[in-house]
């Protein structure tokens, strides 16, 4: 999932014909002294972070500025700021308004019913999280059909607007579920959708555009957000790879036997460090590549953990003996390997000789993993 | 018996000439089932691993009369080859493909109820039942024939547990890998059902996984619909929130989609939990000698 920055988000509901304020995206005090100078955006001003995180409200990551001495040190004050984990690198600056309402709209999917469905309250401005369901109005929308007017007359009365902000909802409706569509979002919000000067306004935007549908966007490609670096050279390699808390490295073929190693380690006390499914594979340099991936991750030890039903095991050993040549001697690991399924003996035989454990029971192979890692004199953390 | 393929299943095998289709075209033949097409648009006319090849599916159903699909055409073409299938008037097709957006297996899906167009996966193993018909990319090795049902969202983690189920002397009546992404075609509850009505399913093991709460609705289902023993495992324990693990559809988003809601509601609704995969094989015996079936 790719979640966007505001501003970026901002530039979708414009183009789709959602109202938002007039802002300009700065990155440098010199940036914004210029955005005052030209008029691009007129003083008092908003400033906002440009980070994914939540809460930046409270968090000091939007402030306001009278005058432009007031935004330059509010600029200084925030650009490199850390919020949430987050370095703030881009600042979106907008007029301050006077809002008069706060609404909350959002469309997102709805797993069960296979649908879209849209959320929609009169009291915006708080987390959805923290609202109550009778305050929430919850559309489904089929997507041969969009939204209908019986459907915009329900929002409306959830809303209850006077005019003009009444007549401009069923349009902006439409240029939400626009928006969703057209740019293949797994979630657009607007918290909070507000009322100033009597009009719509979107104050806030959070989108979040879908991975798989990266083949229609690659306006999006650069945008890594949530991933950490190693996550994003696996991405690139068709590896599925999570980096988590603790140290052991999990590498099994399929996203569900990976989990269910993860969760055989755990239950025996082992905590561990990387994901890495290698998928349906029997491709030997697939496999080296995502030895050589989890070798860059530094963990303690390694657990492989392979049925052959598609993938032969004998394939999946070869690869792996070829990648342990291949890792650097500062990043080699200790590799403890469980192999049932096709060609079972022979994979196994295969990493026997090249000096790797290779069992065949989980139990007993997730258990000595765990041993492995105790015995280690200082395990080094997974980065 | 078996659910929604039998000896009378007949196979077009969309995308039939890109590797991964004439590999698992040259499995399905081994497992004994009849695919006696395949389509490639531009390849009509030429044969793979014995099979002919047509342009559209239209064609190959009017020349073979097959009446499955199973699609292995990269995503960035699933849906116009699904909707080729559904137009061609097969009730069943099989998506094995992976990385589908979701806002296409929409459109799809909508589309096949319209068509009256079963839908298995995306992102998906497919269906066996030994000794009659496999449509999909499951082991043949893991299969035996037998009286136990298995519905799945993941795939490997399922070989793992049917083998282990073939290994401690029982066998299957039907496999169903339902695929995992977060919208799939079809799900526990829709497949629950089938089981429920086979005669020859005497229990059923479930295998889920984080993400979503379609375990939790199937936990409904078994509660006031289901009358055979359950065994069920579930993936993913583990798990931190807000990561995605492997499948599209393996995220704990906003506290929901837990293991441990979907193992509370399964208990509650009477299934065995088994704690690790490994036990399910010997509590399956221990259910169905429960059930006075062995």
């Amino acid at each position: 999932m790719v979640k966007l920055a505001e501003w970026r988000g901002k530039e979708i509901f414009r183009r789709c014909g959602i109202p938002v304020p007039t802002g300009v995206v700065v990155r440098s005090v010199e940036e914004a002294d210029g955005a005052v100078r030209s008029a691009a955006v007129a003083l008092p001003v908003v400033v906002k972070a440009q980070v994914l995180a939540g809460g930046r409200g409270k968090g000091g990551a939007v402030r306001f500025a009278a005058s432009s001495e007031e935004l330059r040190s509010v600029v200084v004050g925030m650009l490199g700021m850390e919020f949430k984990g987050e370095t703030v690198k881009e600042l979106l600056l907008e007029p301050k308004v006077v809002v008069g309402r706060e609404l909350y709209l959002s469309i997102a999917l709805d797993r069960t019913a296979r649908l879209p469905v849209l959320l929609a309250s009169g009291q915006g401005g708080v987390e959805i999280e923290s609202m109550a369901d009778d305050q929430l109005v919850h559309l489904p929308i089929h997507p041969f059909v969009g939204l209908t007017a019986y459907e915009k007359r329900r929002v409306g009365g959830a809303f209850a607007l006077s005019t003009p902000a009444s007549t401009e909802l069923g349009r902006l409706l439409d240029a939400v579920w626009k928006a969703f569509q057209a740019e293949d979002a797994e979630l657009v919000e607007i918290n909070p959708l507000a009322v100033v000067d009597g009009h719509l306004v979107a104050l806030d935007a959070k989108v979040i555009i879908e991975d798989d549908a990266g083949f229609r966007h690659p306006e999006y490609a650069d945008l890594r957000d949530d991933r950490t670096p190693l996550e994003e050279i696996a991405r690139e390699k068709g590896i599925a790879f999570v980096q988590l808390d603790g140290d052991i490295g999990v590498i099994a073929n399929g996203a569900g036997l990976t989990m269910a190693t993860l969760d055989v380690l755990g239950q025996f006390g082992g905590r561990p460090g990387v994901f890495l499914d290698l998928g349906g594979t029997d491709d030997p340099a697939k496999v080296t590549e995502a030895a050589l991936l989890m070798a860059k991750a530094h963990p303690s030890v390694v657990f492989l953990n392979i049925f052959g039903g598609v993938t032969r095991c004998d394939t999946v050993a070869r690869g792996l003996v070829a990648a342990m040549t291949l890792v650097p001697e500062s990043d080699r690991f200790p590799l403890i390997a469980r192999i049932r399924g096709n060609n079972e003996e022979e994979g196994r035989a295969i990493l026997h000789s090249a000096g790797i454990t290779a069992l065949s029971d989980l139990k007993a192979s997730a258990q000595a993993v765990v041993a492995a890692e105790a015995s280690r004199p200082s395990a080094r953390s997974a980065t | 018996m078996s659910v929604l393929v039998d000896a009378d299943t007949r196979v077009v095998v969309q995308g039939i000439t890109g590797h991964q289709g004439t590999a698992h075209t040259v499995q399905m033949k081994a497992f004994g089932t009849q695919v006696v097409a395949g389509v490639t648009p531009g390849k009509g006319g030429s044969v793979v691993e014995g099979v002919p090849v047509f342009d559209s599916v239209a064609e190959a159903v009017e020349k073979t009369g097959a009446n499955v699909s199973v699609i292995f055409v990269p995503a960035p073409f699933a849906k116009d080859a699904f909707i080729e299938a559904a137009d061609a008037g097969l009730p069943l097709v099989v998506i094995v493909t992976e990385h589908i957006p979701f806002h296409d297996m929409l459109t799809m899906y909508h589309y096949g109820r319209l068509r009256g167009v079963r839908i298995i996966g995306p992102n998906c193993p497919g269906i066996g039942a030994p000794g009659k018909a496999k449509v999909g990319i499951i082991p043949n090795v893991v299969f035996r024939p037998g009286r136990v049902g298995v519905i799945s969202r993941s795939g490997t983690l399922t070989y793992e547990i049917v083998n282990g189920i073939k290994e401690i002397g029982l066998g299957q009546s039907t496999c169903i890998g339902l695929g995992g992404d977060p919208v799939v075609g079809t799900s526990f509850v829709d497949a629950l059902p089938f089981f429920e009505q086979d005669p020859d399913t005497d229990l059923l093991v479930l295998v889920g996984e984080i993400g979503g709460t379609a375990e939790e609705e199937a936990a409904e289902y078994l509660r006031h619909h289901f009358t055979k023993p359950v065994v069920a495992y579930i993936a993913g324990r583990s798990a931190p929130p807000g990561k995605r693990m492997g499948h599209a559809g393996a995220i704990i988003a906003r506290g929901r989609g837990t293991a441990q809601s979907k193992l509370a509601a399964l208990q509650t609704a009477g299934a065995t939990v088994a704690e690790f995969p490994y036990d399910v094989p010997s509590l399956v015996v221990q259910g169905l000698r429960e059930a006075g079936r062995r």
